[in-house]
């Protein structure tokens, strides 16, 4: 077996490891998964309407529930790789050194890391086509969805999930098991409301300093990216500048990602 | 023949403030298929001496191989030669008990179907076939120490490494993995084992390295071990009266190799032959003994003498 082969099977029994333990999760793997959107839909386009507080939706936006569209898939994106690769990481990397034994494998250090965002951005991918029809088919108001492109919608899906996979890496290098809880209140919490997920980033020019500010957080990118393939008519980023910027992104965590295994496990 | 593991002034110094210097310049040289021991105290570098056969340390200086392969230069290689079993439990938790050596073996790239039959055979082989669906958290130490190292040997590596392998089990289970290891290094396996209980390392071992503040101290089988400490018995005794006159009593006492000062009275190294200990504590008694406790030489005997402390300590 020459060195690519050998290694491409141990990948593949990585990915083996990692499906066995989604199948056996599938469960908790859709609530997690549905949980946000589906509440997100309910109370923006069914409570606040019928409580006769219904958010002004930026001029040229169209309706409420076709601004959610893309913002919910990139939200489900992100909780997916916090839920299947952030967390299990921490714990894993930390008091039950339970990854010693796939660090162990006669593999670079890097592919255990790497297979892991691979296997997150799959998971990502995998919640988006949960939650689409369900967004799509929940809202009482019309959901204007327009696929352009597909390819353009492939390459979107693909660095959203990417980056989500990859942020998900970098965290559970990151973050300690004892502050799981802290991650989700000062890191999650601003990353999902100044996500660009209630709003396209075209309405913020109302609030500048706000509408500068956003533009750190990789969500924002995702969430417009996947406009500029779900529903173009509604503002949105240059193509060139959401894919940009999502690739950077998405490169600069899975190289910190790795280096952060690597000083976890190497002694 | 190449040795099986052969470390040359290997060194590992952790980085922090103060630098800890776990392993000070050690080098030894594991025979092929024996089963080799490192003994010493909590703190001694032994675990870090493993990390750096295993690829999980990285060493300060000094040269490791493994089955003739750098550790630093062919890490990759050299996993596949190590299998590693630690302290502490490593099993993935997430997965049942036959999933850990399953995929285990998938991770060293065995196809799926020759994978199920390793798994399978290890069960048997380690009795521990009943237990295939249970989750790890659900195990015994004992049980759990023998799924690992299940774990460890199924990709067949060539050595060995087990860090502690028996802490913390009660009695039987420690036989029982004795019983393996020994199993194991029949079929030619090499193993290289940390240890501080001096039982565990006279019976299993064919050859020790005594080890204390990342040094090695002395090095051999465990029989030349035992005779090169003299054949020391030790007495270790606690006196209520004047510890001078009590050594002044002991001068000349045919037998005695060395007398120490501890905390609570004295501590006299002495040939046990022709009646060396009897004479030692009829002139010790006459200074108000209030305690007394004999070790006869074993490995242990060796063990203070070297490093001057009890491996309880």
């Amino acid at each position: 077996m020459s060195s690519r082969q050998s290694i491409l099977a141990s990948v593949l029994g990585l990915w083996a490891r990692d499906f066995r333990v989604l199948r056996r999760e599938w469960m908790p793997f859709m609530l997690r998964t549905i949980m946000n959107p589906v509440l997100s839909v309910f109370v923006f386009t069914y409570v606040l309407p019928r409580t006769g507080q219904n958010l002004p939706v930026a001029a040229g936006a169209g309706t409420m529930a076709t601004v959610l569209v893309p913002g919910l898939i990139a939200i489900a994106m992100v909780f997916t790789s916090i839920a299947a690769v952030a967390l299990p990481l921490s714990i894993e990397l930390g008091a039950t050194r339970e990854i010693e034994d796939r660090v162990l494998a006669p593999i670079p250090l890097a592919t255990v890391p790497l297979a892991k965002v691979a296997f997150g951005a799959f998971q990502g991918v995998l919640a988006g086509a949960v939650i689409f029809p369900i967004i799509i088919a929940l809202p009482a108001t019309e959901v204007h969805i327009r696929v352009a492109s597909w390819p353009l919608l492939a390459l979107m899906v693909a660095l959203s999930s990417w980056t989500a996979a990859s942020l998900g890496l970098f965290l559970g290098t990151v973050v300690r098991p004892q502050h799981i809880g802290l991650m989700f209140a000062v890191i999650l919490t601003p990353l999902m409301f100044l996500g660009c997920v209630y709003y396209p980033w075209a309405s913020l020019s109302a609030i500048p300093w706000l509408q500068v500010l956003v533009l750190v957080n990789p969500l924002v990118y995702m969430s417009e990216g996947l406009r500029i393939a779900l529903t173009p008519d509604v503002p949105h980023l240059p193509m060139a500048a959401a894919a940009g910027m999502l690739f950077l992104l998405a490169t600069i965590l899975t190289m910190a990602g790795v280096r952060g295994f690597g000083k976890r496990v190497v002694g | 023949m190449i040795p099986a593991v052969e470390l040359r002034d290997v060194r590992k110094v952790y980085q922090g403030s103060p630098p800890v210097t776990a392993l000070a310049g050690i080098s030894l040289d594991v025979p092929s298929g024996t089963i080799y021991g490192l003994l010493g105290p909590n703190g001694a570098g032994k675990t870090t001496a493993i990390g750096i056969c295993t690829t999980k340390v990285r060493a300060t200086g000094g040269t490791t191989r493994v089955a003739g392969l750098d550790v630093a230069t062919d890490a990759v290689a050299v996993r596949r030669h190590v299998g590693v079993a630690s302290q502490a439990i490593t099993l993935d938790r997430s997965c049942s008990v036959s999933d850990n050596v399953y995929y285990h073996c998938r991770y060293f790239g065995m196809p799926a179907a020759e994978s199920r039959h390793r798994t399978e055979e290890l069960l048997d082989r380690f009795l521990i076939a009943d237990r295939r669906d249970a989750m790890p958290s659900q195990l015994s130490g004992g049980l759990a120490q023998r799924v690992q190292l299940a774990r460890a040997i199924a990709h067949r590596p060539s050595v060995l490494f087990l860090d502690e392998p028996t802490a913390g089990l009660d009695p039987q289970s420690r036989l029982a993995l004795w019983d393996l290891v020994g199993t194991l290094r029949g079929e030619g396996l090499t193993v290289v084992l940390t240890t501080h209980y001096m039982e565990e390392a006279d019976k299993l071992c064919q050859r020790l390295a005594i080890v204390d503040h990342g040094r090695i101290l002395a090095e051999g089988t465990p029989e030349q071990l035992k005779q090169e400490s003299g054949s020391t018995a030790v007495i270790d005794v606690a006196l209520a009266g004047d510890r001078v006159a009590a050594r002044a009593a002991l001068d000349g006492v045919v037998g005695v190799r060395d007398v120490q000062d501890t905390e609570r009275g004295l501590r006299i190294l002495v040939a046990p032959e022709g009646g060396g200990v009897p004479r030692v504590v009829s002139r010790v008694a006459e200074h108000h003994l209030t305690d007394l406790k004999v070790v006869e030489p074993s490995l242990e005997t060796a063990f203070i003498r070297l490093t001057g402390r009890d491996l309880r300590e």
